[in-house]
């Protein structure tokens, strides 16, 4: 099959540590993939090879069928692979309303406006704070400001990384419930997220990161069942 | 002495004059505000301009003011290909590495510029520059008007760019989150040069400006290096408005430090803030805790 985002044998790190012992994973047109795994297992590393802030020591990265290994973060958002990192990494000293524009930056410059009012629709609070700084949102505030950003450049795949970390059970379920119809509306998404038995939910497929390598992968609903899934992630 | 004919066109004047420092400073605030460091070398890098507007002119009649076509261009061109191709590859991202690259480079700049021009204090002549403007009871020379109103323009111009374009939105964006930057597809190094090469358009425009009303030679740098110093720590490190600010105030302080304490002594004032600054508010007056 050939995948939107095809990542194969991938090795990077840090200097001499290497973190990613030859992972491969792929994520399907219209499906949500999660990506499973304790702290330090290596799921940060993998999407910030994925997205061109690193570039890998070996491996590769298809997106779409091109060879994105080791290009630059501008060229490859230009493509529509869309990276809300972890800790939403928003534009503090600007406003909401620029924190947006900035979201089509490089990419669907031209229907900025139209995006706008899409991304303001699905995100109505985000409406009302337009001209306050975003470093002063709440950290929900916040996240819906880094998934909107990133909805802004019309990504085909929306990775997103630990989307409900330091939310209130409440947004986490509203979290959840956005990222189901984000992919109800045809968006690839791959979910890296800490909160295994939600995420199992929603995706299709999942893989579990351990140790720099893919410990157990398959569908979510059997992953669900998977003693040692269960062990280490459910705590049943 | 402290009749209001005296003091009106002396605050005038140090309005003029400051703003040409708000000018100055801001190229230098909007270097620190991006790429978190002191650009040691913006001195050198004015005086240049201000060779270049005083050859212009000599060589080739070109007016200082047409040549705002050539300089800032020119300097633009100028400041992006040396962070480029100098201070982002020479640093090899430390900021410390960056603040002795620019360091050398004003040295460098400054020695071949001894030994090119030689080290005597040129002028230059045009019609305009001694006509006087009469504002309010004050005469003031045409050239220093036309610079204030030049550099107002200038900063007017400025801030539209930082507040209204993508390219401004990008600057401000990587001054405070540059993964998240990255992740939008801004090219942060392409932006650094970009920040760098308009902070040094502001110098080619302060050139043209000044030097119809100022002379040049190849130390002249420090007299305004020293001053665009104390403009943004009194208005706050990367604070646009502080620049403004704080240009005008340390113009005004020194014009009247001038007219109290003699010419030569009129700089003291300055430097009395500057301490002061540091000791009793470091963030300045329109800058963030750091």
């Amino acid at each position: 099959m050939s995948a939107l985002l095809d990542v194969r044998d991938l090795r990077a790190g840090y200097g001499p540590v290497e973190v990613l012992r030859g992972v491969s994973l792929a994520v399907g047109a219209g499906e949500i993939v999660a990506l499973l795994g304790s702290n330090g297992a290596g799921k940060s590393t993998l999407n910030n090879n994925v997205s061109g802030i690193f570039r890998p020591t070996a491996g590769s990265i298809h997106f779409d069928g091109e060879d994105i290994t080791g290009t630059a973060s501008a060229a490859i958002v230009e493509r529509g692979l869309i990276h809300v990192p972890e800790g939403r990494r928003v534009f503090p000293n600007l406003n909401v309303r620029e924190n947006l524009e900035l979201g089509s930056y490089r990419r669907a410059r031209a229907r900025r406006s139209a995006n706008l009012e899409r991304v303001v629709a699905t995100f109505p609070r985000l409406a009302e704070r337009f001209a306050q700084k975003a470093g002063t949102l709440s950290g929900g505030e916040q996240q819906m400001l880094a998934i909107g950003r990133a909805l802004m450049a019309e990504p085909r795949l929306l990775i997103l990384d630990e989307p409900s970390l330091g939310l209130s059970p409440l947004l986490v379920e509203e979290m959840f419930n956005l990222i189901g119809r984000l992919n109800r509306d045809g968006l690839a998404i791959l979910l890296v997220e800490q909160n295994v038995a939600q995420s199992l939910e929603i995706a299709g497929r999942a893989f579990v990161l351990e140790n720099g390598a893919i410990a157990h992968q398959g569908a979510a609903a059997d992953l669900v069942d998977d003693p040692g899934v269960k062990r280490a992630y459910l705590g049943i | 002495m402290l009749e209001p004919q005296i003091l009106w066109p002396a605050l005038l004047n140090g309005l003029t004059m400051g703003a040409i420092y708000a000018l100055i400073a801001l190229g230098l605030t909007l270097v620190y505000g991006v790429l978190h460091i002191i650009n040691f070398a913006h001195g050198s890098l004015l005086m240049l301009g201000l060779y270049a507007v005083f050859f212009l002119f000599k060589f080739w009649k070109v007016d200082p003011y047409v040549a705002l076509l050539a300089l800032v261009p020119g300097m633009f061109a100028l400041g992006y290909a040396l962070q480029r191709l100098v201070i982002g590859r020479g640093s090899h991202g430390k900021d410390e590495n960056i603040l002795l690259v620019t360091l050398g480079l004003s040295i460098i700049i400054e020695n071949l510029a001894l030994h090119f021009f030689g080290s005597e204090t040129r002028q230059i002549e045009t019609a305009y520059s001694s006509a006087m403007v009469n504002i309010a009871g004050a005469s003031l020379t045409v050239p220093r008007v036309a610079a204030s109103a030049g550099a107002l323009t200038c900063c007017a111009i400025l801030w539209l760019i930082m507040a209204r374009t993508d390219l401004g939105r990008a600057i401000r964006a990587i001054a405070k989150e540059r993964q998240g930057a990255r992740l939008v597809g801004i090219d942060v190094e392409h932006i650094f040069a970009m920040s760098f090469g308009i902070g040094l358009a502001c110098l080619g425009a302060a050139a043209c400006f000044l030097l119809p009303a100022f002379y040049v030679s190849p130390q002249v740098g420090h007299t305004f290096v020293l001053v665009a110093f104390t403009v943004v720590v009194l208005g706050g490190m990367g604070s646009f408005v502080g620049s403004l600010v704080g240009g005008f105030a340390v113009g005004v302080v020194e014009s009247f430090g001038g007219l109290m304490l003699g010419e030569s002594l009129g700089q003291i004032g300055v430097f009395v803030i500057f301490i002061a600054v540091l000791l009793f508010r470091p963030s300045g007056l329109f800058g963030h805790k750091v």
